[in-house]
């Protein structure tokens, strides 16, 4: 079982997103978050302090653990954000302005 | 007495502000139902994305008719012009005008740009967050909340891996564990630390609330179709791993709360999904000066708050579950029809509603008691461990703030330590920085709701006059 199948789903057109410069495939409505957890990627950000991986935690846009720089743009939360065509997703390191 | 009807801002799209906007629509009162979510249904009724087209979502879902009246109701009052709704716009702030308020929100996932929405009334139906009190490992990815592994699964339709175990205390770990297995996950154990004969202890207070139990027992069962091992007065200690989750070491745990010599194990996964019980969100209620009752916004027989024009229902008036919200929304939305038109409402028009409160209240206050986070948690905290996920705080600097440096209070700690001044303001770590600390948890009054850019605070939008 998985949970397409459980509520028998037929999605729109699946697509692709970058992750880090890898192609992985997304589905239409699905958050950053929902694509790279199907992908296998738990981690998309690195701390400021001692830089350690982080992902999601909460789920609902509480927490901020889930950040990720999306096209240039830093601080995105992942499990917010739904995926875009092309979306160019990169592994955010500390505040993603040090770069 | 204004021409145009009152307009009443419903903040929140989930149970409870559902069964407030259709209380209230077609009463006398236009409605603006504001939520953060792309779709209505709040965290119980989490609806998959459109564009991934389930055709059965029922299959993830519990009391779905009830869903589908809720749903239906909105329709046909979208469809009259009683209700708009507004997706994807998070308030940040409530504003108090003369007479009336301001909503601001910001707009979509990007939450850059803010509007404003003026109301005459305000019904706060924002639910809450769960609470995770710290362990060592617990910042290691592949160590997610239970509502948000039930959230992702809900909303997205993704597994966040192949083995979870599911872990920490109360009524939402049953239905998360049963969740995740019937998408698919083996779920290796579900690690309750409550003692259940505790809960059958309270049981006494339980008999007004069968369905609920009834519920409960549904969980319990599909447990043991899915071949879920429970493990009860057990906690995880420890979560293992480099640079992801791999194992989880599980133990025991005596009367006193202590670990069990001997007893622990290690248990292969590659998700704990965990939780502690949830928290309500106030920070709205807040800032408008309504009063709270600890962590909760204090409300009356009708939902008011003590702000006058200002009602609140649901998990921000305290943790109570889908069943719950709904009748508290109900009760909130008609008091507030009846009486921003200037009326007086009759209380019996919702005596259903405020009995099945009454009775649910009492239910969740004995669940409440018995699910209390495992006893000396605190213990267990190695001086290594992270409190403050944000801010990378460890136990270990709580500790020294508190003993050399003498701090006495969570909010010296905090100023000492930069624990929970970080994105989340401390959302997530006050319970565990509380309880290391050993001060009481005072809620921390936090000035938005939001992050706000600061270009949408310099310029703050005009709000359109109402229509
Ligand atoms: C992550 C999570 C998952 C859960 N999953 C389950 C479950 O599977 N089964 C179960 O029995 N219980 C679950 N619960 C418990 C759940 O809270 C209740 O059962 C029920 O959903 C409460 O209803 P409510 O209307 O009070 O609040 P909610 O359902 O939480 O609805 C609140 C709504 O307000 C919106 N909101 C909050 N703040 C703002 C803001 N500032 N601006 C705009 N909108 C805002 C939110 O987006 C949400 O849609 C979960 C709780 C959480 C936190
Ligand atoms: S996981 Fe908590 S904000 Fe995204």
């Amino acid at each position: 079982m998985n949970p397409l199948r459980l509520v028998r789903a037929r999605p729109g057109a699946p697509f692709t997103v970058t992750f880090d410069g890898r192609e992985i495939e997304a589905l239409p409505g699905q958050t950053l978050a929902a694509v790279l957890w199907s992908a296998g990627v738990t981690a998309w950000r690195s701390t400021r302090g001692d830089g350690r991986p982080r992902g999601v935690f909460c789920g609902i846009g509480v927490c901020f653990d889930c950040l990720v720089t999306v096209d240039g743009r830093p601080n995105q939360r992942a499990c917010l954000v739904p995926a875009a065509p092309g979306a160019d997703v990169r592994t955010q390191e500390g505040t993603g302005h040090d770069a | 007495m204004p021409e145009r009807s009152p307009v009443l801002a419903v903040i929140g799209a989930g149970p409870a502000g559902l069964a407030a906007t259709l209380a209230a629509a077609g009463r006398g009162v236009r409605v603006v139902l504001v939520d953060s979510a792309a779709e209505p249904g709040g965290q119980f009724y989490r609806q998959p994305a459109r564009g991934l087209g389930a055709r059965r979502p029922k299959a993830l879902h519990h009391q779905w008719r009830t869903w589908r009246r809720l749903r239906t109701g909105l329709d046909a009052r979208l469809a009259a012009g009683q209700v708009t709704y507004l997706s994807e716009h998070h308030v940040w702030c409530v504003e108090r005008e003369s007479p009336g308020f301001t909503v601001h929100a910001l707009l979509g996932p990007e939450q850059r740009e803010s509007v404003a929405l003026r109301a005459d009334g305000v019904l706060l139906a924002t639910g809450g967050y769960e609470r995770v009190l710290p362990f060592p490992g617990w910042t290691l990815p592949g160590v997610v909340t239970a509502g948000g592994a039930q959230a992702l699964l809900k909303g997205g339709l993704v597994l966040p891996g192949r083995t979870v175990v599911v872990a920490g205390t109360g009524p939402l770990l049953l239905p998360v564990a049963t969740g995740l297995a019937a998408a698919g996950a083996k779920v290796a154990a579900l690690v309750e630390s409550a003692d259940p004969r505790a809960f059958a202890h309270r049981a006494r207070s339980l008999v007004g609330a069968p369905a609920k139990l009834v519920e409960g027992a549904g969980h319990a069962a599909r447990l043991g179709w899915h071949g879920v091992p429970l493990r009860v007065r057990h906690t995880v200690l420890e979560a293992h791993g480099t640079e992801r989750l791999e194992s989880v070491t599980i133990s025991a745990l005596d009367s006193e709360g202590r670990p069990v010599p001997g007893s622990e194990r290690r248990v292969l996964c590659d998700t704990l999904a965990v939780s502690h019980g949830l928290l309500p969100h106030t920070d709205l209620a807040d800032g408008l000066g309504c009063g709270l009752d600890g962590v909760t916004v204090r409300v009356d027989e009708e939902q008011r708050t003590d702000v006058p024009g200002v009602w609140a229902a649901g998990e921000a008036t305290g943790i109570g579950g889908a069943a719950l919200s709904l009748a508290e929304g109900h009760i909130a939305g008609r008091s507030a029809a009846a009486r921003l038109r200037g009326t007086t409402p009759d209380p019996g028009a919702w005596a259903s509603a405020a009995r099945t409160r009454t009775r649910l209240r009492a239910f969740f206050a004995a669940l409440d008691g018995a699910y209390a986070p495992a006893a000396r948690w605190v213990e267990r905290v190695t001086d290594g461990t992270v409190v403050c996920r944000c801010e990378e705080v460890t136990a270990g600097a709580v500790r020294a703030a508190v003993g050399s440096l003498g701090a006495g209070d969570l909010r010296t700690v905090k100023l000492l330590t930069r624990a929970g001044m970080g994105w989340c303001q401390g959302r997530m770590c006050e319970p565990g920085v509380a309880g290391v600390a050993g001060c009481a948890p005072a809620p921390a009054r936090r000035l938005l709701a939001r992050p706000v850019p600061l270009g949408v605070l310099a310029e703050p939008a005009d709000p359109p006059p109402p229509q």
